[in-house]
């Protein structure tokens, strides 16, 4: 699933009413005492009999996704333990999801029984305690199925596990061809040849940009830093956060993009917009700095412009180093307050482990599996898209799964991050001014958030 | 001249008159149970609630603590906030007398009825109201668009370069605009009205007189819309510092120009969804809708004392 940028069109509609109203409202909605009792107390493992039994109980189970179609892997599930009924709810995407199963939690009624929760967002729910560690209904002994950086991203600080992957988005470069050929522009390998290369084409036809920066995409930025090596968050303890937005290699970042924006080589425009998508079929911009969902995207996004892309690895900080970032994918997670966690927990392993089930999200669905098997699996790495001229765009994709640092890790309050990132780091790139001092305010409002929540901010 | 009615409707009730009295006067309460309920339980109780709230702080590490009055200190030194108040002042004081100018204009010509399709013309500039505000806002974000906007296109075709109409220096015009196309009509109604009540007898006096129309507009029309007027200033004080939905939708198309604080209800729902810090954002709420009574006591003042004057 490609990252829904937290949409801040959420539930504007609703929102047009007094203010005192509006907001008192929604606070009642959102605020009070909620259920303290977490995730923590299943730690006694459930043994194989409470699972058969629980298995074959007649169950109603709950689940929130955005993922289309998703009824046809619940089928197979529901097949197999026809004593278990999923009722399947698209409470929206990303954001908006969060925010009802927030308000859900608090009400301490409505909350479902299992939840697609993307990656990043996977501390900011545990902190609370809303999700069930899954470790009492067998999880771990699936860790070898999936690739490894996924199952550290599900994997909590004090070994729990959180979820289990359902799609992933490693990161790479679509680029453009034939607009690369048209100025002899071989790929670039490297971000100095990367560099050169947007001088070269921007100064070739200022009409077309080597990339798109986008300003609102806190995602990609993430992406590059995890690639670079920066480890910007690490959880310490249970009332302790190490907040590292502004280190040398970030700022090493700040310098070489700031810089690339400010020269004018490099465009700024906000992604996922109108523009944007006309942009893209326009031929304005010759690469896609994207994730392994990005193909499919792009297929159904620039149909104009198909048979004309290709798809190759990021840029290396390293001549000669391979390494990647991750942007985007989603887990099952099973949500804390549910009356029957063996059937969710198991729910959530069937879908996402189950061969029949993850070959189905890779082909119907198009997600972009974490499950080792399938990454090898040649019906899917060897598929040849026309719309890539024919390359195994699975298998460069695939490759580059493997090449994903193990040890990044998501804050335990991603909103604010990413909004502090908007109005810092992206707002820079937006204006062209100075990036590095926009990284030292985004350094400071974050540790100052985190203050105010009470956290023992350490940075480096 | 009001002061006469009161006072013959005021006669003294006679003894015995109203046998039934009380039982009157409960089947009354009985008729506003239902809306004294929904007030209730709508209003004043999430008021209540959210100023409750208001007094604690709730967070990731520690949980929830008193307060006091912590949140309310915090709030008011804090610059987003207070920043974003000038900014819907100043918005305030640019889109108001804008549209209450066009109102009154519409109203008085319509009311003229020298207009040739008065009907029309009225439904033409009511029509906007009734476009949902989302709707509105998204479909001038189109309009605005500087790539593939219809004026951005039209800029083109002339040479021109695109006019700008989301960058920083020019995005609260674009949101007074919009603002303005959606209430104009809306204003224009209640000053239409206004103007039907307006006793017959004495236009016929004005005509007797010798007044022509726009002699008529000016001295009995205009002193007679005052009240009206107000209303309608009243409206737009709330309506302007409330300001949330149009900032909110074109934060999708210049994410960097609007930023999460930029109106206070904007912020304030910010700092409840993204930080979770609902019970600093219930302050902020409160001291917002105390900003908003100070702005309409202050207009209120300012006309009642002008027309006394």
């Amino acid at each position: 699933m490609r990252p829904f940028k937290r949409s801040r069109g959420r539930a504007g509609v609703a929102c047009v009413a007094a203010l005192v109203v509006t907001a008192s409202l929604s606070l009642t909605a959102c605020g009070g005492g909620g259920s303290d009792d977490g995730g923590g107390q299943a730690a006694q493992p459930a043994s194989q009999a409470d699972i058969d039994k629980a298995m074959q109980t007649p169950t109603k189970l709950t689940f929130w996704t955005w993922v289309p179609n998703i009824a046809k892997e619940v089928a197979l599930f529901e097949k197999k333990y026809p004593a278990i009924d999923v009722n399947v709810v698209n409470a929206g995407q990303g954001e908006p999801q969060y925010t009802k199963l927030r308000t859900a939690l608090k009400a301490g009624t409505g909350a479902p029984d299992v939840a697609q929760i993307e990656f990043q967002y996977i501390p900011t729910f545990s902190i609370t305690k809303s999700l069930v560690d899954l470790r009492p209904y067998g999880a771990q002994a699936l860790k070898d199925k999936y690739v490894d950086w996924t199952w550290n991203q599900v994997t909590g600080s004090k070994g729990e596990i959180w979820a289990y992957p359902q799609d992933t988005g490693p990161m790479g470069m679509l680029y453009r061809k034939d607009i690369l050929d048209k100025h002899g522009i071989a790929p670039p390998k490297t971000w100095d040849e990367f560099a050169a290369a947007a001088r070269k084409l921007h100064a070739a036809d200022p009409n077309v940009y080597l990339t798109n920066l986008a300003p609102n995409q806190n995602g990609v930025w993430m992406g590059l830093l995890w690639q670079a090596g920066v480890k910007p968050f690490a959880t310490t303890g249970a009332d302790s956060v190490t907040v590292n937005l502004n280190d040398q290699t970030s700022k090493k970042l700040g310098t070489y993009w700031g810089g690339l924006v400010k020269e004018g080589v490099v465009s700024a425009d906000p992604d996922f917009t109108d523009a944007w998508y006309q942009a893209l079929n326009r031929g304005k911009y010759a690469t896609w700095l994207t994730a392994a969902w990005g193909p499919i995207f792009l297929t159904g996004s620039a149909k104009s412009t198909s048979g004309k892309w290709r798809a190759a690895p990021l840029p290396q900080w390293d001549a000669g180093k391979s390494v990647s970032g991750n942007w985007g994918g989603s887990t099952s997670a099973v949500i804390t307050g549910t009356k029957n966690p063996i059937a969710a927990a198991k729910f959530a392993e069937f879908i996402n482990s189950d061969p029949e089930s993850t070959k189905m999200f890779a082909t119907e669905q198009f997600l972009f599996p974490p499950t080792k098997s399938l990454l090898a699996d040649p019906s899917f790495t060897q598929q040849k898209p026309p719309f890539y001229g024919g390359q195994t765009v699975n298998q460069v994709f695939s490759d580059i799964s493997s090449t994903v640092d193990t040890q990044f890790q998501w804050p335990p309050f991603l909103d604010q991050v990413v909004n502090d990132w908007d109005e810092t780091v992206g707002k820079s790139f937006a204006d062209k001014t100075d990036t590095n001092a926009a990284l030292d305010q985004w350094q400071e409002r974050v540790t100052t958030y985190a203050k105010n929540q009470g956290f023992k901010v350490n940075s480096q | 001249m009001t002061d006469v009615l009161p006072a013959a409707t005021a006669a003294p009730p006679q003894r015995g008159a109203r046998p039934k009295g009380p039982s009157h006067a409960n089947s009354g309460y009985l008729f506003v149970l239902p809306f004294l309920l929904v007030f209730l339980a709508m209003l004043v109780m999430p008021l209540a609630y959210a100023a409750y709230l208001s007094l604690f702080r709730e967070q990731l590490v520690g949980g929830t603590v008193f307060a006091g009055l912590d949140n309310y200190t915090r709030a008011l030194t804090d610059d987003r906030l207070v920043e974003g108040v000038w900014r819907v002042a100043r918005f305030f004081v640019l889109q108001v007398p804008i549209m209450l100018a066009l109102s009154l204009t519409a109203a008085l010509a319509i009311d003229s009825g020298l207009l040739r399709f008065a009907k029309v013309f009225r439904l033409g500039i009511f029509v906007p109201y009734a476009v949902p505000a989302v709707v509105a806002t998204l479909m001038w974000g189109y309009l605005y668009g500087p790539d593939f906007g219809p004026f951005a296109q039209l800029a083109e075709k002339l040479g021109l370069s695109a006019p700008q109409f989301l960058s920083e220096s020019h995005m609260l015009g674009s949101i007074a605009n919009i603002v303005t196309w959606e209430f104009v009509g809306y204003n224009m109604i209640i000053l239409y009205a206004a103007l039907r009540a307006i006793p017959h007898d004495l236009y016929e006096a004005a005509a007797v007189d010798g007044a022509g129309a726009f002699r008529v507009a000016w001295s009995i029309k205009l002193p007679a819309l005052r009240p009206a007027l107000l209303l309608c200033l009243l409206f737009s004080v709330i309506g302007s510092f409330q300001l949330f939905s149009e900032p909110q939708l074109l934060q999708r198309l210049a994410p960097n120009v609007i930023d999460s604080s930029y109106t206070p209800n904007l912020y304030a729902y910010t700092l409840a969804f993204t930080g979770q810090e609902v019970n600093y954002a219930a302050a902020v709420s409160f001291l917002l809708g105390l900003v908003i009574v100070i702005a309409s006591y202050t207009v209120l003042l300012a006309a009642t004392r002008r027309s006394r004057a």
